[in-house]
């Protein structure tokens, strides 16, 4: 831990401050010993507590974060102590660096640990190590798959988000009155809780009896206007939600770049006799593309988190086709308060997101590179 | 006479044809910006009528209060919030009153304490150098905004086992720490590229004027970033209000927010149409009227770094 301080060089002209005197070293070196030996104590006497050894301990874990709270302090002033000026500069950093490690690496290393335990938190037996297990249960969970085969539909479904959105931002660049009025309208969906939406969309507009898409629809000549029943119409709606939130992000993006857009650019295009769509097609959309790639990056990383909607509307219904991974595995807890297992499978996600983003990033660098 | 009559038309016709066209074309856009308009408030507004029908304009699809229905207190005062109810006591309001506290201090709360966070790694990531370990300025960048990329699955439930043993699970403040999580990486983004766009010569301007770095950062740059903090902190206030996943799974019954409740309300006792859409509309009152009103902080929030 000692020697992976951050450190900082100048790139300000700033007069180097008068090295730290030896003293204000050691003492710095010292604070930063003591929090240390404090904090490892702390873990110490509750480890033991915990596993039985001692009786003296605290009743929770909560000490523990506490003590490491105290010692992200005390490492903190042990920097500008030790090291002065770059000490203090190190200090911007390091609350954010501390706060992440605490709550995000930790968690996913220990999340690691309970993917190959076999725990079932409603059980009395308690966590048992089970190795692989859960991986190999997984393998032959035809649900996991098939949450797999829907999210692979979400993810292919953003392009489809994105040419309207990209559609809505063209209308709004466009000489229009009223463009404020439009922008905000455009952008409310957005600012909805999907939750409410799931209710005011999936259970209400939808609905099959008295819902006014439901009723609108039959008028239009569908017989038989149910959302939710056949998988592929589930799927769909589902997917129509979704991108009604969503899209507003996307088109505000494309928005931003599209007005970013030199007009000489479109002047010339004009002078040379393209028309709308070639103007469009062979201008406008090769300078969008970083742009666009960006947006669709995000929007897809976004896109693989989706669960709310599908919890609250189908529950993942009807025999699965409308889940997603989040969803599946939270049904997994729900139901089976199976935690070793959901995590396992939310690991192996995790790892398959990895390498589709990495993927995804290389790709996008060489496509964005050659059109500028 | 003739000659004369037919180039006069035919001078008269060019201008026309491109004109009609035009006009035909803003119609159409038009058009279109109309039906985007329509599917964008349509739910909104089924949302909120609803929750002024009874039984029956529910059933029989009415639309156009006055017209079509008689609006009526019904949905609102079921969850206690009818001018007649107002001032009398009822549980249906006290529990959404608490829901909805809950979900302001979460949210208002991980807002700040991400904004807090954020701020002060993005102006050290714009200003210095640093080195740690292996990683340079832009591997530490990279980390942090590689955390976007986590599902909340992954996190819930080692989450859930170690907010157990900390005592943390079921109360806001367990909730503030997740929620900051997962706004951090965008703040960072955004007060990134605010503190980019403030002339190093203003820092350097305060060292000769003797402060320190901390002493430059928090009396000059912090005033002068405050219109990104704002989006920051109204973007983040956006996400964490609408969160539902961490908090369905992590509180039970003295931390849940309002959107756990909306959640709850629906799989019980069949839907009680009018009070969901009364609490539907309840729990995207406060986010519209942030729209209608901070649009411009929140479109600057999502297109910060965009137009590079």
């Amino acid at each position: 831990m000692q020697n992976s301080i951050p450190v900082s060089d100048d790139r300000h002209h700033k007069p180097a401050s008068p090295p730290a005197s030896a003293g204000r070293k050691a003492a710095g070196r010292a604070l930063v010993m003591l929090a240390s030996l404090g904090f490892l104590l702390v873990l110490l006497i509750q480890l033991l507590h915990a596993t039985g050894t001692i009786a003296t301990g605290f009743s929770d874990w909560r000490p523990i974060l506490i003590a490491y709270l105290l010692w992200a302090i005390a490492f903190g002033i042990g920097q500008v102590l030790t090291r002065g000026e770059r000490g203090q500069r190190a200090l911007f950093l390091l609350p954010a660096v501390f706060f992440t490690v605490a709550v995000v690496i930790f968690p996913t290393i220990f999340g690691i640990y309970i993917a190959s335990l076999d725990w079932n938190l409603s059980s009395i037996e308690g966590p048992r190590f089970s190795g692989f297990d859960n991986i190999r249960g997984m393998l032959n969970d035809a649900y996991y798959w098939n949450a797999l085969g829907n999210m692979i539909f979400y993810g292919v479904a953003v392009l489809g988000e994105y040419a309207i959105a990209f559609g809505l931002a063209l209308l709004l660049s466009a000489e229009i009155r009223g463009r404020k009025f439009f922008r905000v309208v455009f952008l409310l969906p957005m600012m909805l809780s999907p939750v409410a939406v799931s209710w005011m969309i999936g259970k209400s507009l939808l609905e099959y009896r008295f819902g006014p898409a439901a009723t609108l629809a039959r008028y239009l000549g569908w017989e038989n206007p149910a959302f939710f029943a056949s998988p592929w119409m589930a799927r769909l709606s589902i997917q129509a939600m979704d991108a009604w939130v969503s899209i507003p992000f996307i088109m505000i993006i494309l928005l931003a770049g599209l007005q970013a857009m030199p007009r000489e650019v479109q002047e010339a295009a004009k002078v040379d006799g393209a028309n709308g769509w070639q103007s469009f097609w062979h201008v406008t959309f090769p300078i969008m593309l970083p742009v666009s790639i960006t947006v669709l990056i995000i929007r897809l990383i976004f896109k693989l988190k989706l669960a709310d909607i599908v919890i609250n509307v189908t529950a993942g219904g009807p025999g699965g086709a409308t889940d997603t991974i989040s969803s599946f595995i939270y049904r997994v807890y729900r139901d089976r308060s199976n935690v070793g297992y959901g995590t396992a499978l939310a690991m192996v996600y995790l790892l398959m997101i990895i390498v589709l983003l990495t993927v995804l990033l290389r790709l996008s660098k060489r496509w964005t590179q050659k059109v500028v | 006479m003739a000659l004369t009559r037919v180039t006069s038309t035919s001078a008269r016709r060019h201008p026309v044809g491109p004109r009609a066209k035009r006009s035909l074309g803003r119609a159409l856009i038009y058009a279109a910006l109309l039906l985007w308009t329509f599917i964008c408030l349509f739910p909104i507004y089924w949302t909120i009528t609803t929750s002024f029908k009874s039984a029956v304009d529910v059933t029989q699809a009415h639309l156009v209060p006055w017209l079509d229905f008689q609006p009526d207190w019904k949905g609102w005062r079921s969850i206690g919030l009818s001018p007649d109810t107002l001032f009398a006591t009822s549980t249906a309001r006290s529990e959404f009153v608490n829901r909805f506290v809950n979900s302001i201090i979460t949210s208002v709360g991980a807002s700040f304490l991400a904004l807090i966070l954020g701020s002060l790694a993005a102006y050290g990531l714009s200003r210095f150098r640093y080195k740690f370990a292996w990683m340079r300025n832009d591997d530490i960048l990279f980390f942090f905004m590689s955390q976007l990329i986590l599902p909340p699955v992954v996190l819930a439930l080692p989450f859930l086992v170690l907010y157990k043993a900390l005592a943390l699970l079921d109360t806001r403040f367990g909730l503030i720490l997740l929620y900051t999580l997962t706004v951090l990486p965008i703040v960072i983004w955004i007060m990134r590229d605010q503190f980019n766009s403030i002339p190093i010569e203003l820092d350097e301007a305060a060292f000769v004027d003797g402060l320190s770095t901390w002493g430059a950062f928090l009396r000059i740059i912090l005033p002068l970033a405050i219109p990104g903090m704002v989006a920051a902190f109204i973007l983040s206030l956006v996400l964490c209000w609408n969160e539902y996943f961490f908090a369905a799974l992590l509180t039970s019954t003295d931390a849940k927010t309002l959107p756990v409740m909306v959640a709850s309300q629906t799989g019980s006792q069949g839907i009680n149409w009018w009070s969901m859409a009364a609490l539907s509309s309840a729990a995207i009152a406060p986010l519209v009227i942030v729209g209608v009103f901070l649009e411009r902080f929140i479109v600057s929030g999502l297109t910060a770094g965009a137009g590079k």
